[in-house]
């Protein structure tokens, strides 16, 4: 276990429009309650993305700023090579996007994505707005996932990921599952933010990087989680 | 005004009827059904309403109805206005605060930033005030980016005169456009939206990344320089300065403003209004003392009496709103925070996320609304402590009389007027 983690906030200047911050504080929080101690790192899209992170992540974001943030990712290279260290990384909804092979541009244009996620994505008829709620591949043994889903794109998954869930309310990729995974990398549309609402994502990411983790006091996440999923779920 | 073809003057008078009736029948202030009933009759009606007045329109995400409500208070030093006191800020309202008001030789329009293009359009205002944009109910309202080309587009090749902000980058994108414009500094606290060039995705040099834009110190709240650091697009020189407590105006003059309206994001929204009154030859010596006389805005800072507590309502829409709310509260009193997840709100709560509430640490803090679960939690994540009530009721009856600030967004805030009969 790292003496102090470092999570890694990719382009808030160009991709954090819907509460991605969450998902950072999340992580800081559920590490600070095991006694990690953690340090964030704000990359703006002109700096270079430091290789040495642990936690990595890439928020959702408007056309324009995403295919920016694609650019430069790309251009960069830096998280690249932290993957394949062995960090870990949450992808959301235009981030998640990103990290594939490519995406829809504001035209629907195809535009190329970073190629981290075997995954390709474009634009859906209609936007896909509302609560999600998801059962998890139980290969990961995680609970129901949950989240507000704002999107217009449709995934399609490749061999090389696996889906993260199967929706039982909401749309997601759009063939019945939503986000995927693969190694130590996590993608999805949820917003909510993701990781305020499944704290169980969180503790998969620190725990890829940390080992395992004790339990922490979840009062208040598992009270949110239990009203919305009564609020979206059939009784 | 009286030379309104007979069918638009049907459709107005009918307007109004409807409107009288919806108030009547306590379904709402009248002021957005009127203004269907109208266009439905005559889609030219806000055309005609518009012609042969001096019009401004004023347009923003956040500040929109308290600086209509300045502007309109100033301008009533010059005549009559038209207004849409009432926040409804759509085609409809604006036929239903012009029809209302015939013969009145000034009109000040709130407008909805989506619908800026459309009205200007139609009523081709002469003066068109923009103040700031930033993220606000995602679900579904605009990118506000795309929002900012709308804005250009509109006002390339028009006659209007633009008073905008030119403290917020994509609002000076947005107007930069226009044939002209008079630039007011009238400084910006969020800035989680504009690191990015509007003109070419580069970065923006200006001072405040990394600390989430919030709690930023007042040398870099003081701060409103920026420019890209890949193309030419930087802060144009402003013509007025909003300096602390006082308005430079553009011969020099220093004026202490001394409004009634309490908090940073009040004194930005008098600059404008001073920077409009002048345009339209009303000068600030004659225009403040209007300004001061405005004590609370449909309802908003008004302060409410219940059981020896005096509860001050701030309304806050969305994370730049909060900033500003948590500007005017007082750090020495209680507060309490309602949150709900309605249509008007925005049904996705994740934008919680994007205010920083460390701020509120130390002081008692009272957590209700429909979402309160929502705001529970990100307060815990935040680390201020808090005790979360059922009610609105609950929570006032919890603490000790005094004075107490609340924060609500739009519907919660709506709710607890109900719950005050209105009254405010
Ligand atoms: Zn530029």
């Amino acid at each position: 276990m790292p003496s102090e983690l470092s999570i890694v906030w990719i382009y808030p200047d160009l991709l954090s429009t819907y509460g991605d911050q969450g998902n950072v504080l999340v992580l800081e929080q559920r590490a600070r309650a095991r006694g990690i101690p953690t340090r964030t790192i704000h990359v703006r899209s002109s700096d270079p993305v430091p290789q040495q992170g642990d936690v990595y992540l890439i928020g959702g974001g408007e056309d324009r700023p995403q295919i920016l943030g694609a650019e430069r990712l790309r251009r960069d290279g830096g998280l690249h090579a932290a993957i394949q260290r062995g960090a870990a990384l949450l992808a959301v909804c235009a981030g998640y996007q990103i990290m594939g092979t490519v995406f829809g541009g504001e035209e629907g244009q195809p535009v190329s994505g970073v190629g981290l996620l075997d995954i390709s994505s474009g634009r859906g008829e209609r936007r896909a707005v509302g609560e999600l709620a998801a059962d998890v591949d139980p290969a990961l043994g995680l609970p129901t996932l949950t989240g507000f889903e704002n999107h217009m794109g449709v995934t399609r998954l490749g061999p090389g990921v696996r889906p993260l869930s199967r929706t039982v309310v909401g749309t997601g990729n759009g063939d019945g599952t939503e986000g995927c995974y693969a190694g130590r990398i996590i993608g999805t549309y949820l917003h909510g933010p993701a990781l305020a609402r499944n704290p169980a994502l969180a503790d998969l990411l620190l725990g890829w990087v940390t080992g395992p983790l004790p339990a922490i006091d979840d009062g208040w996440y598992q009270a949110l989680r239990d009203e919305r999923l009564r609020a979206v779920l059939p009784a | 005004m009286s030379q309104l073809p007979l069918r638009a003057q049907l459709a107005s008078a009918l307007g109004r009827t409807a409107a009288t009736l919806s108030r009547a029948t306590g379904r709402g202030d009248g002021s957005v059904i009127g203004g269907r009933v109208g266009l439905m009759l005559e889609p030219d009606l806000l055309r005609k309403l518009a012609a042969d007045r001096k019009l401004v329109l004023v347009s923003a995400t956040n500040g929109k109805t308290t600086t209509t409500r300045l502007i309109t208070s100033a301008l009533q030093e010059l005549g009559d206005v038209a207004t849409n006191a009432f926040g409804a800020n759509m085609p409809a309202g604006h036929v239903s605060a012009l029809a209302s008001s015939k013969g009145a030789p000034y009109g000040v329009l709130e407008v909805d930033e989506k619908y800026l293009p459309e009205v200007l359009d139609t009523t081709e205002a002469g003066i068109v005030a923009l103040m700031n944009l930033s993220r606000d109910q995602m679900d579904r309202a605009a990118e506000i980016w795309l929002l900012a080309q709308k804005w250009r587009r509109a006002l390339a090749g028009r006659p209007a005169h633009v008073i905008a902000n030119c403290d917020d980058p994509l609002v000076t994108w947005g107007a930069s456009t226009a044939a002209r414009v008079t630039w007011v500094a009238a400084g910006q606290r969020w800035r989680e939206d504009s690191w990015c060039c509007p003109e070419c995705g580069g970065p923006l040099d200006r001072a405040g990344f990394g600390n989430g834009g919030q709690n930023l110190t007042a040398a870099q709240l003081a701060d409103t320089s920026w420019a890209c650091r890949e193309c030419t697009f930087h802060r144009p020189e402003p013509n007025w300065v909003l300096d602390g407590e006082d308005v430079i105006d553009p011969r020099g003059q220093r004026w202490r403003l001394d409004l009634q309206l309490p908090g940073q994001a009040n004194r930005a929204n008098a600059a404008v209004a001073l920077a409009v009154a002048e345009t339209l030859g009303l000068d600030p010596g004659r225009a403040l003392p209007r300004l001061r006389t405005v004590t609370s805005v449909a309802g908003r800072y008004t302060t409410v009496e219940r059981e020896g507590r005096s509860l001050r309502l701030l309304l806050a829409k969305n994370p730049a709103g909060w900033l500003e709310a948590f500007d005017v509260a007082d750090p020495a009193l209680p507060i309490i925070l309602s949150v709900n997840a309605q249509g008007p709100d925005g049904r996705d709560t994740s934008w919680l996320w994007d205010v920083d509430y460390r701020i509120l640490r130390g002081r008692p803090v009272l957590v209700t609304g429909e979402r309160r679960l929502d705001l529970a939690l990100r307060l815990a994540v935040a680390e201020v402590p808090f005790q979360l009530c059922d009610s609105f009721e609950q929570a006032v009856a919890v603490l000790a009389p005094g004075k107490i600030d609340v924060i609500a967004n739009y519907t919660a805030f709506q709710q607890i007027r109900a719950e005050f009969g209105r009254a405010v």
